[in-house]
């Protein structure tokens, strides 16, 4: 048989290649698919980003935009960093931080270990348990002030119900020392549930046969959950704080609502700091810097963690 | 699974079940109480101690999505009300003058959340599949940049994009919000789908390739079928993250194109917040998330950390 030269050139090429000369190559039609989501990212979050470094180092306030722009160096950064009242703000976001999730990793923990017992109904009870985190943080935190109010409140009735203590005596929202623990206590109530789940689905993926050989080895119950349940969850427990970490560090809608910053700047937490000073006081260069700062500490804290995370993983 | 090792003796399981069902309760009282409080009057929300029984009234949700004035003795006689929600603000010598702007607040959300839910499953999609099947460059360097687009603080971002969309006439406008929340939820809607994707057989699109489709209609009448599921639950998490969302929207909007949550804390009544009609809000803007969460119940963990644990 004689083949034409394109026939045998068809015939000798591999069926990997033909199908790509037939429609768009698989390269062309991955840049199609991904571009839109690059571009639109460049556009939304990386041009910005660069238009904040660059503020950063200028005078410009946004609510004078006519007025010519200095370049001021590193000054609005050595401002920010040898300001007293930052730091306040960062304790503020610290001891926020740490109790919330401190207090959702230990109930978290623990609700994912109970109902990990598989009592009838744990599915339905799971679902009631989730609905607070799904809710808008902004829309809720405003009618927990309701609930705050001295003598109306009824946060403020059931406390009183249960130690006999005068609800109209305290404020949660209004009183210095209270205030730090209103906003501790509403994202808790918010967020335990994700730490929950989290630790549920850890919980699940220990195998039986597990537990099985430590009976044989007549190890403890105490001694199965420190060396088999709690090593073997760490890894989903330490995503849990990971995510918790950055959202509570970001934290804005609900302190927001719930207390305002205040009494004074006692909740003032570092995005409700950056509003003030981007927002209300239009000291955007300086707010830039604040920003660029904000941003470099939770990308910097975030890759430590996730480092340390995988490491854990691996064991 | 179930074997008389590991399973939880009867008993083990009545302790869990009781101490979880007690926190479950607890934890759902604040939401019980918005529920109720939009059925009090004004009166009754702010009673002490507490009511927890009550004559239930419609005056919270009237008051929600209406304006009202305080009118004359002499008007009120010769307008007698026509019909039941004229009634109510009657008690007060008001009467109703017209809507409020709940509605437009409501509508904008509805807008903002499905605009912005549509366009970046829609992005998302492609993105991930591409991510999920082609050898990219860069992939990973990719899809964590993507991914790092979450952990700004919106206000640090909002400080730029408040200038860019104030120069772009994007300012309070539904577009402006809507390119604004895609980009936001884009990064969920990429890893959640990429991990949808990747459970798909790569057999199926295969064989499709071989029986002469394209690239193009693999994806379209093979693969997105397959991920119907994965895209409906994508595009639910997307939703409720753009309805909930606050920080962006308080900022950058004022009027048109304002959303809900930043509108409900703003109702006010005489003498302060007027709680009933706030917690009527809260509730018709709450309620539906609450439906779309029991729906999603069995994909809620996977779309909370972006793909990262699956069940």
């Amino acid at each position: 048989m004689f083949d034409s030269p394109m026939q045998r050139a068809a015939r000798a090429t591999p069926p990997e290649i033909a199908r790509r000369i037939r429609g768009l190559s698989d390269r062309t039609v991955a840049w199609i698919f991904v571009s839109p989501t690059i571009l639109l990212l460049l556009a939304v979050n990386i041009f910005p980003l660069i238009w904040t470094i660059n503020l950063s180092f200028t005078n410009f306030r946004a609510n004078r935009p006519n007025r010519a722009i200095e370049y001021v160096g590193f000054e609005n950064y050595q401002r920010i960093l040898t300001d007293g009242d930052i730091w306040l703000t960062m304790q503020a976001t610290a001891h926020f931080l740490f109790w919330t999730i401190l207090l959702q990793v230990l109930i978290g923990f623990t609700l994912a270990w109970l109902i990990n017992r598989k009592f009838k109904g744990n599915d339905l009870w799971t679902t009631i348990i989730v609905l607070p985190m799904m809710l808008s943080p902004a829309v809720v935190g405003n009618f927990w002030t309701f609930l705050y109010q001295p003598q109306i409140g009824f946060f403020n009735y059931i406390v009183s119900f249960f130690t006999g203590v005068d609800p109209a005596s305290f404020q949660m929202i209004g009183d210095v020392p209270l205030a730090p623990w209103a906003i501790v206590i509403v994202d808790t109530w918010m967020w335990t549930p994700f730490v929950m789940l989290i630790c549920l689905a850890g919980l699940r993926s220990i195998p039986g046969y597990i537990y099985e050989a430590a009976e044989i080895d007549r190890a403890s119950r105490w001694r199965q959950f420190w060396t088999i349940t709690l090593p073997m969850v760490l890894p989903f427990l330490m995503l849990a704080v990971l995510f918790r970490g950055i959202e509570n560090f970001k934290m804005f809608d609900l302190v927001v609502q719930l207390t305002g910053g205040g009494p004074g700047s006692t909740t003032e937490l570092t995005s409700i700091n950056l509003k003030r000073e981007a927002f209300e006081k239009w000291r955007t260069g300086y707010a830039s810097a604040y920003a660029v700062i904000l941003f470099v500490t939770i990308f910097g804290l975030a890759s430590i963690y996730v480092k340390a995370l995988n490491k854990v993983k691996e064991r | 699974m179930s074997n008389s090792i590991t399973e939880p003796t009867p008993r083990q399981k009545w302790v869990a079940g009781i101490l979880v069902v007690g926190y479950a309760l607890v934890t759902i009282l604040p939401l019980i109480w918005i529920l109720t409080t939009g059925f009090k009057t004004p009166a009754d929300a702010i009673a002490y101690p507490p009511k927890v029984i009550f004559e239930p009234s419609l005056e919270g949700y009237v008051n929600l999505f209406t304006t009202r004035t305080r009118q004359t003795q002499e008007f009120l006689a010769a307008h007698p009300p026509q019909t039941w929600y004229e009634e109510i603000v009657r008690k007060y010598d008001m009467v109703i003058v017209g809507p409020s702007r709940y509605g437009e607040r409501f509508l904008n959300s509805v807008i903002i959340g499905f605009g912005s839910t549509f366009l970046s499953v829609f992005l998302g999609t492609l993105a991930a599949y591409a991510f999920s099947r082609f050898k990219v460059p860069l992939k990973d360097d990719l899809l964590f940049f993507i991914l790092s687009t979450r952990m700004m603080p919106p206000i640090a971002v909002a400080i730029p994009i408040f200038l860019m969309f104030r120069s772009l006439g994007l300012s309070d406008t539904h577009l402006g919000m809507i390119l604004l929340y895609t980009a936001v939820n884009i990064s969920l809607a990429v890893w959640l789908l990429k991990g949808f994707i990747d459970e798909i057989p790569r057999e199926y699109e295969e064989a499709a390739l071989i029986d002469g489709y394209t690239r193009f209609q693999a994806f379209y009448k093979v693969v997105l079928p397959q991920a119907a599921t994965g895209i409906a639950s994508t595009a639910i998490f997307c939703l409720i993250f753009a309805w909930n969302e606050y920080a962006f929207a308080a900022l950058l909007t004022s009027g048109t194109a304002q959303t809900a949550p930043p509108f409900i804390p703003t109702i006010i009544g005489v003498g302060g917040q007027d709680w009933p009609a706030v917690a009527a809000g809260a509730t018709v803007f709450l309620v539906p998330v609450m439906v779309f969460t029991i729906i999603l119940r069995k994909h809620l963990l996977r779309g909370i950390t972006f793909g990262a644990v699956r069940k």
